[in-house]
């Protein structure tokens, strides 16, 4: 055994990074399949409609942990042989984007309907109906909770170490086997993770101040 | 893929299934109403407390809600026996009641602020004419600010409440016997991995919806006459 010492908390913030790499990944792709998501949600095709929906309901109705499971599993079992990474950031996507998804319908739709009609009426194509009117008023709405949803994201993270992925939390864990000292260990994970959470919560905050301000 | 599906020495294992079943159920139940009440007290400290209070609501909130539920698990499930061993009083508690802390610890910030948003969306004239009828400030936050107040977030709370059931199956890493620990458990024994799990995904997602359906239910019995939804109007 041995004590847990300030190269620890080192450690510890090294392993962070990981944490931020796979947060931004599971982001980024979530992002791009969520804009899918999202449009497919207000689509004209009843069909999208429908697909896009039961998608949205399975990743928001099951437990993160059982997609990850599943997705792990599941993918080398039809012959990919996944690293830990690849399947967590997998698993993290289809999460993200079904949430994300939600969120940005919900700003489409809050965007008044007369705007809609406006842009039909002036016999705008689809493209250019959502490209300059309806995606830039929708884009300021969804900001606050977009940000706010990151925060979700970096903390649900956290259960990729179940999976086997060397994050903060996996660290952590390990950490605490060697030294013994869970209240350290963590406390100090506890920070680094209110450390990058926090800011996000206090600026998704102030940009929903701002917008209602802007009304 | 010339892989061949068998469910049935999952389905072999029912009974160890439905039991894994009814821990979640409880844990969720136990820790959804612990959450609840706490998250009503914190919502009255942080909007009608002293500056004490109201701060102490505030950092129980914030930190609860930036950092991720598995690092407060661990935090409950090894930190507070360490805890309790410096003050010098020897606890064992069972992973079960561990998990249920750390669940109602957790719940309940998120709690807080939903019906903290309720509560602001009460209007003045609603409090002032509570006053001027001498109400105590416990009456009038019970009985004119509360009950609409809930009613208005009501469809937040629920997607919290299920949100809830879903993210407890992060407690079977300290090994309390519910739904996914118990898949963990048929899997190594069946070497069935994808089907187990595939089988309790579908549980969970039914009980999700069934968790749903009970509650909007509940409520409609017990308030039936509670406007329901963000505008007031049944949702």
């Amino acid at each position: 055994m041995r004590y847990f010492s300030p190269n620890d908390v080192l450690f510890l913030i090294q392993a962070a990074q990981w944490t931020l790499y796979l947060s931004l990944l599971a982001f980024a792709f979530g992002g791009l399949v969520g804009f899918v998501v999202a449009l497919s949600r207000v689509s004209s095709s009843t069909a999208l409609r429908w697909v896009s929906r039961a998608y949205v309901q399975i990743f928001q109705n099951t437990p993160l942990l059982m997609q990850l499971f599943l997705i792990y599993y599941g993918l080398s079992l039809v012959g990919f042989s996944l690293s830990p990474i690849v399947a967590a950031a997998v698993a993290l996507t289809f999460f993200s984007s079904a949430f994300l998804g939600e969120i940005w319908r919900g700003a489409i739709e809050a965007v008044p309907r007369t705007q809609f009609e406006a842009g039909e009426s002036l016999a705008l194509t689809p493209w250019q109906l959502y490209s300059h009117i309806i995606l830039p008023q929708a884009i300021r709405i969804a900001t606050p909770p977009t940000v706010g949803f990151f925060v979700q994201i970096v903390k649900n993270t956290s259960l990729t170490s179940i999976v086997g992925m060397t994050e903060l939390m996996r660290a952590a864990a390990m950490m605490n086997n060697a030294t013994m000292a869970p209240m350290k260990v963590f406390t100090v994970v506890c920070l680094i993770y209110f450390v990058i959470c926090f800011p996000l919560s206090l600026l998704s905050r102030k940009l929903e101040v701002r917008l209602h301000a802007g009304r | 893929m010339d892989y061949v599906f068998q469910f049935g020495v999952v389905f072999q294992r029912s009974d160890l299934i439905i039991s894994g079943l009814l821990m979640t159920i409880k844990l969720s139940a136990i820790a959804t109403i612990a959450g609840f009440l706490i998250g009503v007290v914190c919502a009255r400290a942080r909007q009608e407390g002293g500056r004490l209070s109201r701060a102490v609501a505030a950092t129980y909130v914030e930190i609860i809600r930036n950092t991720p539920f598995l690092a407060q698990l661990y935090m409950v499930a090894f930190g507070l026996p360490q805890l309790a061993l410096w003050f010098g009083i020897h606890i064992r508690p069972s992973p079960y009641i561990l998990a249920i802390v750390a669940l109602s610890i957790n719940l309940g910030a998120y709690i807080t602020e939903i019906v903290r948003a309720g509560l602001d969306s009460i209007p003045r004239s609603q409090v002032e004419a509570a006053d001027s009828l001498a109400l105590t400030p416990f009456q009038i936050f019970f009985y004119v600010k509360l009950p609409p107040a809930l009613g208005k977030v009501f469809p937040s709370l629920t997607s919290q409440f299920v949100l809830q059931m879903l993210g407890s199956s992060v407690v079977s890493v300290i090994a309390v016997q519910e739904l996914t620990a118990v898949a963990g458990r048929i899997q190594s024994e069946t070497f069935r991995t994808f089907e187990t799990y595939l089988v309790v995904t579908a549980i969970y997602f039914a009980l999700a919806f069934a968790l749903r359906g009970i509650l909007t239910v509940l409520v409609t019995t017990i308030w039936p006459w509670m406007p329901r939804g963000p505008r007031g109007r049944a949702s």
